[in-house]
């Protein structure tokens, strides 16, 4: 399968924090050929292994993608049929309005957020930004309809349809973080033609944006000898200052600082330069919002790596991101993959 | 499906062809006559073997979007409203540009990038632009140009208990319902008029009406419906599924009292299921054809739409169907002699 034909089926499936299994059975399916073994967790990550080329006593490399997305959660339907609800994960709820979803409740309804028309809204209100519980959910179903269909606690996916924009640029919902899952479904590619001494990882996690939990599970369980974390960052838009964005298509952004095993990052940046691989660096001092913070502070610590792709308009439903900068992560991660052997590895890890 | 083929075209105020051609294409083969306008219009005549009195509807073809203001150095590309838009629903949403309907989507700065006291604010549409997914402006000028129109991206969708939902219902399914009504075998000559622009200024009616001299105007809408939570009943313009709202005044109009009861009285006697529109926010096309040359008598039948100037404006299966069938009535009712020989 094509890169963008996984990605747009992976954004236009459903798997919120905490409800991937539509998701997951994506990914587990899409990794099976690629990968010499599939398992799940009790917690739903989905890990897929590529065995190395040298036998049992083999390095363990952990890469990690989240496969969840931020959603909705039904939390009352009102007497007239419309449906409240609150947020999982981070959400700008000025984002919500006049959007597409789908309820899951006993079967996949079809709705649209609302609220209270601009009409009867003062000046001064519509200069403000609509709060979430101004907001409700209309499947068009009265609450007598309702009440066989929907209950509290069900859960909301974002509805929309992934879209190509102009050359390598694709757009649509979930892109964090199931373009790293792709990135890593493109590595697996890579890694068919190089030699790797190291059993390849690759963990589609749950959780991430409730608190990076799918990867606490699955890294004590693998005890991985290297983590590497692949999530998004900030795409560089004219709101955000320069330093803090990564340019779309110029290649994954190496994230720097104390998150990250500096001698390892230093051995990511050489192989990107020796294979003339396009990169940049992401600053970030402290513990990242990412797996990669999971990943380290895992059992007695592990070495870990984070890569970022590039997207913008991050936790909306039109994220949008270059594919070549999935490329170029997949090669470079594949091309790391390849050159770390029993020889080498203790030395980069020494301090 | 007609109400879909219309909804998924593009026609923001000032670009209506695509409409246009539509609605040619559907009606040429059913009416005696059909012209083009100098400002646009599209105009039907339909003859029947009676010419009074003459009637004239109308439903507006245009629909509220955007245009491309100028092309950064980014590639990005800056926008202005066309038609009334809350630009609260603008963001996080997919666009067609231009003719060539080029993808594309605005967006918004990260929430995880945002202070607390941003998210209280409503983003207004200058800080907002579309992205392509070029990477500079020679590569955007190659296929976008300032001037050119954008309209929403959103698929005609049928849901929930008969609703629909669509972009541009306002005011294609008037559209619609008047090329339902133009496709029927009639003894009365009827004048079918598809105006442009109407959401910027009720443009195209003015025209429309000088030309034919109506004795009474029909306006066909889709109307603001806001019977959602929380609004307290007596604000509630129309509600949903309720069947046509009969506009008693707008900011254009007073409508003819007489017409009014008139079509109450159709409803009523077939057992219709109608509603007045409570409110006078807003106006439509009858505020020109009403006052057009000596005037004529107007009525407004409205499909109530739900959040409507919207990419996701809903609307209900049955009040199109009683709005047509009310229609119907009264124009047979016409054709016995009815209310204009009464006045």
């Amino acid at each position: 399968m094509q890169a963008i034909e996984l990605l747009k089926l992976l954004c236009e499936s459903s798997g919120v924090s905490g409800y991937e299994e539509n998701v997951s059975n994506l990914i587990a399916n899409a990794f099976k050929d690629l990968t010499d073994e599939v398992t799940r967790d009790k917690l739903g990550n989905v890990i897929a292994v590529k065995k190395g080329d040298c036998g049992s006593s083999n390095i363990k490399i952990m890469l990690a993608a989240h496969m969840d997305e931020i959603g909705l959660m039904v939390t009352d339907i009102d007497e007239n049929g419309f449906i409240k609800f609150s947020t999982i994960g981070g959400i700008d709820p000025r984002t919500l309005l006049a959007q597409e979803v789908i309820v899951h409740g006993r079967k996949d309804l079809f709705g649209v957020i609302g609220a209270k028309p601009p009409h009867l809204q003062d000046e001064s209100e519509r200069e403000n930004a609509i709060k979430v519980e101004d907001l409700a959910i209309d499947v068009g179903f009265s609450k007598a309809q309702l009440e066989e269909l929907v209950e509290i606690g069900n859960i909301v996916t974002i509805k929309r349809d992934f879209i190509k924009l102009q050359g390598n640029y694709v757009s649509g919902k979930a892109l964090d973080d199931r373009a790293g899952v792709v990135t890593m479904f493109e590595c697996a590619k890579e890694l068919k033609y190089l030699k790797h001494y190291s059993d390849v990882y690759f963990v589609s996690t749950v959780q991430e944006e409730v608190g990076v939990r799918g990867a606490i599970t699955s890294t004590y369980k693998i005890n991985p000898d290297i983590g590497i974390a692949i999530d998004v960052g900030f795409g560089a838009t004219p709101e955000i200052p320069k330093e803090y964005a990564l340019d779309m298509g110029k290649g994954p952004g190496i994230t720097i600082g104390g998150n990250i095993h500096p001698k390892l990052r230093e051995k990511l940046t050489e192989i990107a330069k020796e294979y003339n691989i396009p990169h940049q660096f992401e600053i970030d001092p402290g513990p990242t919002g990412t797996d990669a913070r999971a990943i380290q502070i895992t059992r007695c610590g592990i070495p870990t790596l984070l890569i970022s792709l590039p997207l913008r308009y991050m936790h909306t439903s039109i994220e949008t991101i270059n594919l070549e900068d999935i490329k170029s992560s997949a090669k470079l991660l594949a091309r790391f993959i390849s050159s770390i052997t029993q020889d080498n590895l203790e030395g980069l890890l020494c301090y | 499906m007609l109400l879909k083929k219309l909804t998924e075209a593009h026609g923001v105020s000032g670009n209506e062809k695509e409409v246009r051609n539509i609605i040619i294409e559907e009606l040429k083969d059913y009416v005696d006559d059909i012209q083009i306008d100098r400002i646009g219009n599209v105009i039907v005549y339909k003859k029947g073997e009676i010419d009074t009195p003459r009637l004239m509807l109308a439903a507006h073809m245009d629909e509220v979007g955007l245009m491309i203001t100028k092309i950064e150095d980014s590639g990005l590309l800056r926008f202005t409203c066309v038609g009334g838009i809350d630009q609260r629903i603008l963001v996080s949403k997919p666009v067609l540009v231009g003719n060539k309907k080029i993808n594309g989507v605005i967006g918004a700065k990260p929430f995880h990038l945002q202070k607390k006291s941003e998210w209280k604010k409503a983003l207004d549409y200058k800080e907002l632009y579309i992205d392509i997914g070029v990477s500079s402006k020679e590569e955007a000028e190659k296929l976008v140009k300032p001037g050119e129109y954008v309209s929403f991206s959103s698929n005609y969708t049928e849901f929930g208990d008969n609703l629909i939902k669509a972009k541009s219902l306002d005011d294609r399914v008037g559209c619609s319902i008047l090329i339902d009504i133009l496709k029927t075998k009639r003894k009365l000559s009827i004048y079918g008029v598809f105006t442009v622009m109407e959401e910027i200024g009720l443009v195209g009616a003015g025209p429309a009406a000088y030309r034919i001299e109506p004795d009474i105007g029909i306006v066909l809408e889709g109307t603001i419906c806001s019977d959602v939570s929380g609004t307290e009943k007596h604000l509630q313009a129309t509600e949903l599924g309720k069947g046509p709202a009969i506009s008693v005044m707008d900011r254009t109009t007073i409508f003819n009292q007489k017409l009014r009861s008139h079509l109450i009285e159709i409803a009523n006697k077939n057992n219709i299921p109608y509603q007045l529109r409570k409110t006078t926010f807003g106006g439509n096309d009858s505020g020109k054809i009403h006052l057009s040359k000596a005037g004529s008598i107007t009525a407004t039948l409205s499909v109530p739409c739900r959040y409507i100037h919207s990419p996701i404006s809903v609307m209900n299966k049955n009040d199109y169907t009683n709005t047509e069938k009310l229609l119907n009535l009264f124009i047979e009712d016409l054709e016995k002699g009815g209310f204009y020989s009464e006045l």
